[in-house]
């Protein structure tokens, strides 16, 4: 073997002296050899300078668990339901100010968790934010009040709530009617979803000024 | 067969007894049998309260810092890797997308700092397709790598909904209870600028589930007060967590502060780390 130089002009004479008494075609595919052998080392030198690419095997078996572990999760995970939750959660907590008018349910929830107010005090406190909020409903909760002096409260109190559309003002509004009310009118309790229908019987039971007061504030 | 018969005599006792019967048992899920971790977070827990105010998003937390994100791939991004990271880009508010040309990460860094980005996300990609993720927090903060899948861009969710607006959205992180877990958390946190703006109705969430952390991006509306109903918009994609690194991103040098290893970790099906 003979070890050829670093300059590679001088290694192409070396190989032809070397091989002076051999066939021109075999000369020249030697030194093609020889050319293609010196490039691909410079090039080799110049990779690894740069940043290279570290190939990571990826187990087949690993992949499939993977994924069938990932769906599984995907479906516990109920994102939908847990995402509202969260929402609702937020909105209960007020995260989100005033924007939002449903004051109705934490107010609902506050309530029944002090118990210590009357039913119809829940009524109406109930009543007064909904003719707040939805318009639909006023004519019927209008008349779910039962004395002149409730109605008249309402009245002033659905005019101011015309002018200021902050549902926090509602709810001190309602509280101090909360807190000065503490007569107990002999009603039944309600409960939340039985609430929008009752109004409609009670009309007719308890209400004789109904038509009077219903001109009044509508 | 003996398994069959007493279920089927189980549920004529229940039958029978009507409502005195006793409650049914609770059926056995994962989560419930969940091996329990150490590293649980405990809500009033000090040592975890101060860590967090000392820790490296304390300024973040603080509103000192306001995000700014770089979004870039790995070289030669593909149709799809491009696209995602234009999505991406309009979920998170103040991101920047920016091609790499072959430039060196470790080049990258000091230059982002110098340029005031806060966080770095680096999508790798494979056979045209995203599957990695490596999101740093800059001034020399914690790096976390993924592997992402199921990635689905916008138009193939199944929705009839507008684009998501320049709003910014506001953050769920469901389910992070580790220390890992917990600063993993945060670390998504500080991608998304503290005050939500409510107008937008947007909501970005990051759902850990048994090591898999899902991402949804939707539009919420409140029907009435115990209803609300949301929409999907944006992409939506999955992570699992694959190592966690202490300082910036450094293959070689950087200090890990957890690696999936699987031999270890995979072994028990009840046992999660996030």
């Amino acid at each position: 073997q003979v070890l050829l130089s670093r300059n590679y002009e001088k290694a192409l004479e070396e190989i032809d002296e070397n091989l002076i008494y051999w066939p021109r075609f075999i000369r020249h595919k030697c030194k093609q050899r020889f050319t293609k052998i010196t490039q691909y080392l410079i090039r080799i030198r110049k990779l690894t300078l740069k940043r290279q690419r570290k190939l990571v095997p990826l187990s087949r078996k690993i992949e499939r668990r993977e994924k069938r572990r990932e769906e599984k999760a995907l479906v516990a995970a109920q994102l939908d339901n847990a995402i509202e939750k969260e929402l609702l959660e937020r909105l209960k907590q007020a995260t989100y100010g005033d924007i939002y008018n449903f004051p109705i349910h934490a107010f609902d929830k506050a309530l029944q968790q002090q118990d210590a107010e009357s039913d119809s005090d829940v009524e109406k406190e109930e009543e007064e934010e909904e003719d707040a909020d939805k318009r639909e409903f006023v004519e019927a909760d209008d008349s779910e009040l039962s004395d002149f002096e409730d109605m008249d409260k309402l009245e002033t109190s659905s005019e101011e709530e015309q002018e200021d559309k902050s549902s926090s003002e509602e709810e001190e509004k309602e509280r101090e009617k909360k807190a000065a009310r503490s007569k107990s009118k002999g009603k039944t309790p309600l409960k939340g979803p039985a609430r929008k229908k009752r109004p409609y019987i009670e009309i007719e039971y308890e209400e004789e000024t109904e038509p009077t007061a219903k001109t009044k504030t509508t | 067969q003996e398994k069959l018969a007493s279920r089927k005599k189980r549920r004529k006792e229940r039958e029978a007894l009507g409502d005195q019967a006793p409650p049914k048992p609770v059926p056995k899920t994962i989560e419930n049998q969940r091996v329990y971790d150490e590293t649980t977070v405990d809500p009033n827990d000090e040592e975890v309260a101060f860590d967090e105010s000392t820790d490296e998003f304390a300024p973040y937390f603080n509103r000192q810092t306001i995000p700014k994100i770089l979004i870039t791939t790995s070289d030669r991004p593909r149709g799809r890797t491009v696209r995602f990271c234009e999505q991406l880009s309009t979920v998170i508010p103040n991101s920047h997308v920016y091609y790499r040309r072959g430039l060196a990460l470790k080049r990258i860094i000091p230059q982002c700092i110098a340029r005031d980005f806060t966080d770095l996300i680096v999508i790798n990609e494979d056979r045209k397709i995203p599957n990695g993720l490596v999101l740093s927090h800059l001034p020399d903060g914690p790096t976390a790598h993924f592997r992402m899948s199921s990635v689905r861009l916008r138009k193939e969710i199944k929705r009839k909904g507008k684009e998501p607006t320049e709003h910014v959205p506001e953050v769920i992180l469901n389910n992070f209870t580790t220390r890992l877990g917990h600063s993993i958390g945060r670390m998504f946190a500080s991608l998304f600028p503290h005050d939500p703006q409510f107008i937008g109705r947007q909501v970005a969430t990051f759902h850990n589930q048994r090591d898999y952390i899902f991402f949804r991006f939707h539009r919420y509306i409140f029907k009435s007060e115990k209803k609300v109903g949301i929409q999907e918009l944006g992409p939506r994609f999955t992570l699992k967590l694959r190592s966690l690194q202490k300082g910036t991103f450094d293959s070689k040098f950087g200090e890990y502060e957890w690696i999936h290893k699987r031999r270890e970790m995979d072994t028990s099906r009840r046992k999660f780390h996030l």
